[in-house]
C-alpha cells in the first residue's frame, strides 16, 4: 500500500522515517569518546586559573575535540528532550512551543559554546 | 487526542499496573539523567563562557562551583552522566537483540546501577587526588 514515491522517499504516513532514532544513536556513539574527553578536561582543570584553561584551549586537538563534544551532546540532547515532550505534552498547542524552546534553547547554547571555546582558541 | 479522551473505549494498561522492578526504575532514571544533564549542560556552557570573558567572572563562576553546595551539584552532575552513559551501553546491546533475556536484563540493570556509582566515585578520587 506504498506509493512509488514514498517507496523512494521511505517514508510512511509518519512523514518522517527513523531519522530521529538513527541519530540519536550516532549522537550517542559519538559522545562515548568526546564525553571521556570532556570529563578528563573538566577534572584536570579543576580549580585551575583562567590562563590555563585558555593554554589548554589553544591547542587546537583540544578546541576541536571539545567544540565536537558540544555539538554531538547538544545534539543528541535535542533529539532527547523531543521524545520526552511528544511523549508527556499532548496539546498540539504547548507541545509546539516547548519543542520551539528546545530548539532555540540548543542553538542558543551551542552557539555560546562554540564562540567561547573558539575565542579562546583564536586568542583574545 | 480529545477525542480520544471521551470516548469510552477501554485503554491498554499502563505503567501502574504492573509490578515495579528495577528495570523499570532504570528505565525512568535513564529518561530522568537525561533531563537532569540537560540542565547540566546549562552549567557547562556558562563555565565555558565565563572562561572566555574575563578574570574576575571566571573566579565569580569557579568559586560557585567549588562552594559546598555546587560541589555536590557537579557530583549528582556525574553521576548522571555516568548513570546515562552506561544505560546507553545498556540500550547499543538491546539495540543488537541481544540481552533481552531476563537474567540478563536483572543483570544488566544491577550493572547500570552498580557501575555509576562506582564510576562517579572514581572519578572523584582521582579528580582530587590530582588536585592534592
Amino acid at each position: 500500500m506504498t506509493t512509488d514515491l514514498g517507496k523512494v522517499r521511505g517514508l510512511g504516513s509518519a512523514k518522517s522515517g527513523t531519522e530521529h532514532f538513527w541519530m540519536q544513536r550516532v549522537t550517542a556513539i559519538a559522545n562515548l569518546p568526546l564525553v571521556i574527553y570532556l570529563v578528563y578536561f573538566i577534572f584536570a582543570h579543576l580549580g585551575a586559573p583562567r590562563a590555563a584553561i585558555i593554554a589548554s584551549i589553544k591547542n587546537p586537538f583540544c578546541a576541536v575535540a571539545l567544540s565536537l563534544a558540544m555539538i554531538s551532546i547538544l545534539w543528541h540532547m535535542r533529539l532527547g528532550l523531543q521524545v520526552v515532550i511528544e511523549d508527556y505534552v499532548h496539546s498540539e498547542g504547548r507541545k509546539l512551543a516547548t519543542l520551539l524552546i528546545i530548539n532555540f534553547a540548543t542553538f542558543f547554547l551551542g552557539a555560546v559554546a562554540l564562540y567561547s571555546i573558539l575565542k579562546m582558541s583564536f586568542g583574545l | 487526542m480529545s477525542q480520544n479522551r471521551i470516548s469510552s473505549r477501554p485503554l491498554s494498561p499502563h505503567l501502574q499496573v504492573y509490578h515495579p522492578m528495577l528495570s523499570t526504575a532504570m528505565s525512568i532514571f535513564h529518561r530522568i539523567t537525561g533531563i537532569a544533564l540537560s540542565a547540566g549542560m546549562v552549567l557547562l556552557v556558562w563555565w565555558f563562557s565565563a572562561a572566555s570573558t574575563s578574570d574576575d567572572y571566571f573566579i565569580f563562576v569557579n568559586g560557585l562551583f567549588a562552594h559546598w553546595l555546587g560541589r555536590l551539584v557537579l557530583f549528582g552532575f556525574t553521576w548522571a552522566l555516568m548513570h546515562h552513559l552506561l544505560g546507553g551501553l545498556r540500550h547499543f546491546i538491546w539495540d543488537t537483540g541481544r540481552g533481552f533475556d531476563l537474567n540478563k536484563v536483572e543483570w544488566l540493570v544491577r550493572a547500570n546501577v552498580i557501575g555509576s556509582i562506582l564510576l562517579t566515585v572514581l572519578i572523584w578520587i582521582i579528580g582530587y587526588g590530582v588536585r592534592a
